[in-house]
């Protein structure tokens, strides 16, 4: 929760995120139905990263009768781990699911050291 | 109106008192923000995967929008019943699962049913689905449709 000038908390909805870890890295696959590239703002700073996606308005006028779905803008932070590489963070959003690359950097990765 | 989340499993004993629980839970948000209306959704690996969705209406039709992402358009059916419109399918998990370190989306069938107030044209019903949204419009049969009746003031 962030306030804002009102220092009133903003609410965000947590996008559910699944998150795989392989040799190279790690990936992050988080769900934001109605968000575009357009909408998407990621950041990596002093070890965290941040995913905002905004929802956009609707496209018609009609009134709504019935609410589930919770208005607020997707927004989740994640500490990182010091081994991956911030510097070759990667993301592209497809159907409303937005994936996340996160390669570890070259010196972590295990290496198998032939011996002589 | 009445909206119906269907069960995919006949509840076991544990998993209707978790859902008890689940509705408790949705009562004490209700009651901290009542601007959320009716948002929060048992824990989807309890009863099963049920979309979110939304009802708008003007004076000519009715659109339901679903929050489905991650989809490809065969793993969404679309049936219209009388007044009764059912999304299900199936969603598939990219990757493999023995990578997962944290899984929180679900995966397998998920289905839903929204039962509009009024009937509905069932050949004008129309769909589409962008950025993991379903938007289905419903335009309302003639007959009910609001008419406007002329009533001369003696």
């Amino acid at each position: 929760m962030v306030p804002n000038e009102d220092n009133r908390p903003i609410a965000y909805v947590t996008p559910l995120a699944d998150i795989e870890s392989a040799e190279d890295g790690y990936v992050i696959r988080a769900e934001m139905p109605g968000v575009g590239k357009g909408e998407l703002e990621i950041t990596v700073d002093n070890g965290e990263l941040m995913i905002l996606g905004r929802r956009k308005p609707t496209d018609f006028t009609a009134e709504l009768i019935y609410r589930e779905i919770r208005p607020h803008d997707f927004r989740r932070v994640y500490e990182l781990d010091p081994s991956i590489d911030t510097t070759k963070v990667s993301a592209k959003i497809y159907d409303g699911v937005l994936t996340v690359t996160l390669p570890k950097a070259e010196t972590v990765k295990p290496r198998k050291i032939s011996v002589q | 109106m009445n909206i119906v989340r269907y069960l995919r499993y006949p509840q076991s004993d544990l998993s209707a008192s978790l859902d008890r629980i689940a509705s408790m839970r949705a009562e004490m948000d209700r009651m901290y923000d009542p601007s959320f209306g009716s948002s929060l959704r048992s824990p989807a690996s309890l009863s099963g995967w049920n979309p979110a969705v939304n009802v708008y209406q003007d004076k000519d039709q009715f659109i339901v929008v679903a929050e489905l992402p991650g989809l490809k358009k065969e793993e969404i059916q679309i049936s219209l019943h009388d007044e009764t419109l059912a999304l299900s399918g199936e969603r598939k998990r990219e990757g493999s699962s023995e990578q997962g370190l944290l899984t929180e989306r679900f995966y397998g069938k998920y289905q839903r049913s929204v039962t509009l107030p009024t009937a509905v044209d069932p050949d004008k019903v129309t769909a589409t689905y962008k950025d993991g949204l379903l938007q289905v419009v419903l335009p309302k049969a003639e007959e009910a449709k609001p008419k406007q009746i002329e009533v001369a003031l003696k």
